[in-house]
This record gives C-alpha cells, sequence and structure tokens, in this order.
C-alpha cells in the first residue's frame, strides 16, 4: 500500500518532470543542439523511487500532459502531442520509469555509478526507444529501420542523461538521504 | 496553473469530457481500420467541422498543429525522395495522423484540465477491483498539478545558484542539490498532510 510520503514523492517526482520542462534547455557546449532534461526525470523518478513508485509518478506525469497541461518542453501538452509522431517517446514514460526501477531494485541498489548507468540506459534510453520507434514509424508511415535512424541523433544526449542520473543517483544514495525501498 | 483550454461558448465545448474522450477513441478506431485514406479523409472534415462549431479561432490552433504536421511533411518528404515508390502508404499513415492530431487537439482545446482529471478519477475508480485506490489517485494529481509551479521554480532557483558559480553548464551539480531538496521537501509535506489529519488506510468509499 502507498503511504502518505509515497504519494507525496509520487507527484513530487511528476512536478520535477513538469519543472524541468518549463526550464530552458541546457546548453551542453559539444552538442549542437541543447537538451531538455525530462528524459533524465524518467530515469531519476525510476532509479531513486524504484518500479513501483517511479512509473507511477511517470504516470501521473503523462495523464496531465493529456488531460491538457502543457507540461512538455516547451510548453507543449494535450492529447494531440501524444498522438503525435514523437508521442511514442513520451507514452513510453511510464514503462521506462517501470523498468528502470525493476531494475535498480534488483541489480543496482548500491552506490556503483556504473551500475546505476546501465540501469538507466536500459529502462530510461532502449525501453523508450522501443516504443517511441515503432510509434514513429507508424505514425509517419516511415519504414522502421528509417525512424530507428533518426532517433540515434538523440541518443548521445540521452547516454549524457543517463551518465547524469547514474552520477546524481549514487550522489544521493551515499548521503543515505533516500534508500530504495523507504 | 493554466492548460491548453480555450473558453468558448460553444455546444462542443459543453460536451462531457467522457463523450469527447469516447468519440475520440471511436473515431481513432475508426480511421484506423478504414482502408485507404477516406478514414482521414472523413476524419479531417469532421474535425474542420468541430471547429467551427466550437468557434475557435483557427489561428491559435493552426499555431498549435503547427509543430507535429511540420515534422510529419518532413519525414514524408524524406522518404518520397529516398524511397521513390510505395510513397501512397506513406501518404495515407501521414493524413491519417494528421487527421487524429486535429481531433485530438479539438478535444484539448474545448475541455477543461479539471474535467478530463476528473474523467480518469472516474476510470481509476473502474480499476478499484485491480488494487487501484482512486481517492489516492485523485490526491496524486491533485498534488502534482499544485507542486509543478512549486518544482518549476526550484529548477530556476538551482540553476540560477549554479550559473553563479559558473557550473551552469555540469547538469549533476543541478541534479544533486535538486534531488536533496525534493527529498527534503518530502518529509515536509508529508507531515502537513498528516498534521492535517490524512490517513493513508482510508480507501475513501465510506465517503
Amino acid at each position: 500500500m502507498l503511504s502518505t510520503r509515497d504519494l507525496v514523492l509520487c507527484a513530487l517526482f511528476a512536478a520535477l518532470l513538469g519543472g524541468l520542462g518549463m526550464a530552458p534547455p541546457i546548453p551542453l557546449g559539444f552538442l549542437p543542439v541543447p537538451i531538455t532534461a525530462q528524459t533524465l526525470g524518467v530515469m531519476l523518478a525510476g532509479t531513486i523511487l524504484g518500479a513501483r513508485r517511479g512509473g507511477l509518478a511517470a504516470l501521473l506525469f503523462v495523464l496531465l500532459v493529456a488531460a491538457g497541461l502543457p507540461l512538455l518542453a516547451g510548453g507543449r501538452g494535450g492529447i494531440g502531442v501524444l498522438m503525435g509522431p514523437t508521442g511514442g517517446f513520451v507514452l513510453a514514460w511510464p514503462l521506462g520509469a517501470v523498468i528502470t526501477g525493476w531494475l535498480a531494485e534488483r541489480f543496482a541498489s548500491g552506490t556503483s555509478p556504473v551500475r546505476l548507468f546501465a540501469v538507466s540506459v536500459v529502462g530510461g534510453i532502449l525501453a523508450v526507444y522501443a516504443v517511441g520507434i515503432p510509434w514513429l514509424a507508424l505514425v509517419a508511415g516511415l519504414p522502421i529501420e528509417k525512424a530507428a535512424l533518426g532517433t540515434m541523433a538523440f541518443l548521445p544526449g540521452d547516454l549524457i542523461k543517463a551518465g547524469v542520473c547514474a552520477f546524481a543517483a549514487a550522489a544521493v544514495r551515499r548521503a543515505g538521504i533516500l534508500p530504495l525501498h523507504a | 496553473m493554466l492548460g491548453l483550454y480555450l473558453h468558448r461558448d460553444s455546444a462542443v465545448h459543453r460536451l462531457p469530457a467522457g463523450a469527447k474522450m469516447g468519440g475520440l477513441l471511436l473515431l481513432t478506431a475508426v480511421v484506423l481500420t478504414l482502408p485507404g485514406a477516406w478514414g482521414a479523409l472523413a476524419a479531417m472534415v469532421a474535425g474542420a467541422a468541430l471547429l467551427a462549431a466550437a468557434r475557435l479561432p483557427p489561428g491559435r490552433v493552426l499555431r498549435d498543429l503547427r509543430a507535429p504536421v511540420v515534422m510529419l511533411a518532413l519525414l514524408f518528404g524524406i522518404q518520397a525522395l529516398l524511397a521513390g515508390t510505395g510513397w501512397q502508404d506513406a501518404a495515407i499513415a501521414v493524413a491519417r495522423f494528421a487527421a487524429l492530431i486535429l481531433l485530438a487537439t479539438v478535444v484539448t482545446l474545448t475541455t477543461r484540465v479539471m474535467d478530463m482529471v476528473d474523467l480518469f478519477e472516474r476510470l481509476f475508480g473502474l480499476l478499484r477491483p485491480l488494487g487501484v485506490n482512486p481517492a489516492k489517485m485523485a490526491l496524486m494529481l491533485a498534488l502534482t498539478i499544485r507542486f509543478v509551479p512549486l518544482l518549476g521554480d526550484l529548477v530556476r532557483e538551482v540553476r540560477m545558484a549554479q550559473r553563479a558559480r559558473g557550473v551552469e553548464r555540469n547538469m549533476a551539480a543541478l541534479f544533486v542539490p535538486l534531488l536533496v531538496k525534493i527529498l527534503t521537501m518530502a518529509d515536509d509535506l508529508t507531515a502537513a498532510l498528516e498534521a492535517r489529519g490524512y490517513d493513508p488506510a482510508d480507501t475513501g468509499s465510506q465517503r
């Protein structure tokens, strides 16, 4: 059962996803496009909150986007965006957070950044792409390998985000503020 | 927190959220199952008619639709250039989804966020046998709506602090303090909720 603290944590991380969407994208210098940190929020929800609460946080966020709040980066939102070509990459967030969290609970419950990175890549990148790419192919009538090829443009940014997630989650764990099963 | 809702006095706006979402689902199924572009064409006509009936300003609607339509057009253009043949299938897919995006945008622009949230809450009620607690989901949705501006400010605040230290390009320097703040906020908010008599064991079924 979800405790009061669980409810608050889910709502806070869902709101964090929205807050990250409102902030201007972060310039990294060596990447041509500034990156938004929303997918990083998904990885953090999974690694820090675990499968159940992390998945719930991402689900709450997607529901509020569907309800018409402009929470996606650039102030976008509504069902139209979710049904659009890149909608699959957002609809996959609850699944991505659940997989990240499930893996983190089993294989990365310590403070090893390498393990946390691997878990974030599988849940936050692979799982999200596994939904987003077929969705893009379907909506745009693209052959799936072309959709996958186009998506690779986002891979460097996403790998950096997984790295930041691993580093930040390890630091938070080391500080002992929130163990995985608190 | 303002949604994308655009108020006008029209029959489309007054339709219950459930009817609009149900209709959208139904039309999506129809458009995707009808062969060829006929479903897409019908959905476009329906979308345009609904737009007119809802008295929405076409300029604003077009602005909302610009990003996905430009992207679809670009993807289609590249494909038509590269593939040569087989572009008809792609054209049908693009037309179908362009029409569905139009319809979905009409639903979003004519339905208040709170009406949609109420609809979700009723749907959670149906999931009660699966162990979903609708009262908790409702509370979490309400809390999230309240927390979004709070977290937006928090993100901005921490980024300003990091800029002052000259580490604004270091994402780790942003996220560690952000997470620590969120996790300590969670403790305070939990205490605040419980001090006001919130009981997580209360399923809300007696009310």
